[in-house]
């Protein structure tokens, strides 16, 4: 019964982002399309904080690597939207994996800072390679780029699709990923470590199988984001997009697989409404993530299957 | 939004079909009087501004420009007859927010069309949602972005010079008065980059020579370590900087020459933009040269229309803020808003223009634009327009150092800014 209440609850949020494709005015509808893209990337990120509880600092690095992937691909090379998110996704799991190879013999705080100096030194290559990338000032994607077969990206309502179909298969894999046996290694992992080892688990293996699905996760959302928006820049790869998942999943609940979307959803919204009454809306913005960790250390969702929907995934 | 039907979507389609349709049904009969309401209503023009980031000093200015310029625009009888208001969002100087803001503006707020943004990185990421939406995206930026092609028909920039064209036009002043063998150090990013790139062809024009490039990285904080690098027989030394760290940067280099012989400086006034040229520490740039786009001081020749701007604006002659002499204006960009906002008037009233569904016609009104002659509604002086490249071309100023002012002591000509064509926007379609 816990089962499928689960996965009708993640059923029907598909269900009712695709009914809102037909009635959502003009700009919440290109907003959720973006939004749906951003979560992947959280969703990724929520793989390797919320459920295995690797803190990274570093996550912009997997999200640029998709991003650049794709962008370079079709500014270079006349690369398809196809080939682009291929590459992007790939590019994405390989750069984690590396990454991970070195990070993860470290843990903690000083996993916090390689993860953050790997990512800084990621974003200055960017920057050194200017004469491809364009820097800081990016680069736009063609149109011919963005064709993903005949689907043609720059179309708000196929974009808005696409984006739909890439975010149901992340959040439907995640979702039986959460419930597998791995799955509740990584929460092993993340509950106690020396335990989890102790039954036989190898915590470098596992963590570094989850970072790597979370890189997959990141890439192809950073590829989806430059072949949907049409720009690859620098500052997409800068530290500010390695602290955004994290602040996502904060809002949303840290292990859960909705809560990224959730979180998502409503950082965006709290920055466009603040922005939109005030000068000080990073401020505003701060003092609600403050007010949650004060009230709801868990997020919105994690505090809501704490004090009731214990079957929440 | 752009509600171009797919295979994927009949039902949105028909969704659509039917509110469209059950609103033409609810105005029936009141056509005429629907028309006649439309047609007093207010222009919505909106401003995607730089008010928070890096680019916030910028976007202080720029909004009280474009504010001043609404309000003479206003009580000259606005565009067509129709009241104009402009309506400012911010967009953090971030590229993805900047994407974000072209959308908001556009679909809901319902502005007729989008302009004021300045940094390069913003442009190049919102310019292809604008382009997507349809509507017309007027850059005050002066990057070569437009002119290079990398953007579409929508976006433009008929209010301010582009940097190939400036650094082009700097180049001749430089190698026959300043001198020959040249060390440029800028920053290590595609604004820098530009700088390099343009800057050292046009002084090989010349007859010069660039002898030493010094790229400072975008995170640095202190610069005395790399002006070790700067070759002796340097004759000079031009400067572009962008940032927090301008400061720190120009201090610094005092400080390496003391007061000892020092090649010859030229900078680019981005290095100074909103800095009191009198601050403690700049003394050494006594007798230094810069670029201006719009000299900060008022000179003795200004003309009645750069006293008018001035003065509308709220900028005293010594370029800064009327109300707070340490509030300095980032004098050298601003009047690109407020030439911006005229030229959208322009384009308007011969476009004839009703509606969004009019929005096109801009774009083409402006490309049929050649000249700007000196006046109110350009007070910088006069420009020439390119209708295939969408970039206005016009006068720059060198100023030198004088007396803790910037004096005016060469101005190009207009033609030694142009370049060949890289673009023709008007056989793309739109």
């Amino acid at each position: 019964m816990t089962v499928d209440r689960a996965l009708f609850l993640h059923l029907g949020l598909i269900a009712a982002l695709l009914a809102f494709h037909f009635v959502a005015p003009a700009y919440h509808h290109t907003n959720i399309a973006r939004i749906m893209v951003l979560a992947i990337y959280a969703m990724g990120y929520n793989i390797a904080f919320g459920y295995t509880g690797l803190l990274s600092l570093g996550h912009a690095l997997f999200f640029g690597s998709g991003l650049y992937a794709a962008g370079l691909l079709a500014y270079h090379a006349d690369g398809t939207a196809g080939i682009g998110l291929i590459a992007g996704l790939l590019a994405g799991g390989a750069v984690a994996f590396a990454l991970g190879l070195f990070a993860l013999r470290t843990a903690g705080v000083a996993f916090m800072i390689v993860t953050l100096m790997f990512a800084q030194a990621g974003y200055l290559t960017v920057l050194y390679f200017g004469s491809y990338t364009r820097g800081d000032e990016g680069i736009v994607i063609p149109k011919a780029g963005r064709m993903l077969a005949s689907l043609d990206l720059s179309d708000d309502n196929t974009r808005y699709l696409v984006a739909l179909a890439l975010f149901a298969v992340a959040l439907l894999v995640n979702l039986w990923l959460a419930r597998s046996p791995r799955g509740r290694i990584m929460v092993a992992m993340r509950e106690n470590e020396e335990r989890s080892r102790m039954l036989g688990y190898n915590p470098y293996t596992v963590k570094l199988t989850a970072l790597t699905i979370s890189g997959l996760y990141a890439g192809l959302s950073g590829a989806a984001y430059a072949l949907m928006f049409g720009y690859a820049g620098a500052s997409l790869a800068s530290v500010q997009y390695s602290i955004l998942p994290l602040l996502y999943v904060l809002l949303g609940g840290a292990g859960t697989v909705i809560g990224p979307f959730l979180g998502a959803l409503l950082m965006f919204y709290l920055i466009d409404y603040a922005s939109s009454i005030t000068d000080a809306h990073q401020f505003v913005t701060g003092v609600a993530l403050v007010l949650l960790i004060l009230f709801a250390p868990k997020g919105i969702l994690g505090t809501i299957r704490e004090r009731g929907l214990k079957w929440l995934p | 939004m752009a509600n171009k039907s797919t295979p994927l979507n009949p039902t949105r389609r028909s969704v659509l079909t039917g509110m469209a349709a059950g609103g033409a049904l609810l105005t029936t009969g009141l056509g005429a009087r629907f028309a006649q309401a439309q047609s007093s209503e207010p222009i919505r023009i909106g401003f995607q501004l730089h008010r928070t980031g890096i680019g916030a000093s910028y976007g202080r200015w720029y909004e009280r420009t474009a504010t001043a310029a609404l309000n003479v625009l206003n009580e000259g009888g606005g565009i067509n007859g129709r009241p104009v208001e402009l309506v400012f969002e911010d967009d953090g100087t971030d590229p993805k927010r900047g994407a974000e803001v072209v959308e908001k503006l556009t679909t809901q707020s319902n502005c007729d069309l989008v302009m004021g943004t300045l940094f390069s990185h913003v442009v190049i990421g919102s310019a292809p949602r604008a382009g997507e939406l349809k509507v017309p995206y007027l850059v005050c930026s002066e990057g070569h972005h437009v002119a290079s092609g990398m953007l579409n028909r929508w976006t433009m920039q008929p209010g301010i010079t582009d940097v190939k064209s400036q650094v082009q036009g700097m180049a001749p002043f430089v190698t026959s008065n300043l001198g020959k063998k040249i060390t440029m150090i800028f920053p290590d990013f595609a604004f820098g980059h530009d700088h390099r790139d343009y800057f050292t062809a046009a002084v090989a024009a010349q007859g010069g020579e660039v002898i030493k490039h010094i790229a400072i990285p975008p995170t640095e904080t202190s610069f005395t370590r790399y002006f070790p690098q700067i070759p002796s027989d340097t004759d000079v030394i031009y400067h572009v900087m962008v940032g927090p760290a301008v400061l720190t940067f120009v201090k610094e280099l005092g400080e390496f020459y003391g007061s000892g012989a020092r090649p010859q400086l030229f900078g680019f006034i981005d290095s100074l933009e909103a800095v009191d040229i009198n601050s403690p520490g700049l003394e050494f740039l006594d007798g230094s040269h810069f670029w201006e786009g719009h000299p900060r001081y008022k000179q003795a020749d200004a003309s009645e229309h750069e006293a008018f701007y001035r003065a509308a604006v709220g900028v005293d002659d010594n370029g800064a803020s009327v109300s707070d002499p340490a509030d300095i204006a980032t004098y050298a960009h601003m009047f690109s808003t407020w030439e911006t906002l005229f030229v959208i008037k322009h384009a308007m009233e011969a476009a004839g223009y009703q509606g969004p569904a009019d929005r096109q016609k801009i774009v083409e009104a402006i490309e049929a634009m050649t000249d700007f002659a000196e006046g109110q509604a350009h007070p910088q002086g006069p420009k020439t327009f390119n209708g295939k490249t969408h970039q206005t071309f016009g006068l720059q100023s060198i100023t030198k150092v004088e007396g803790g002012k910037l004096v005016r002591v060469h101005q190009t000509t207009m033609e030694d800014g142009f370049y060949p064509d890289e673009v023709d926007y008007t056989t793309m379609s739109f």
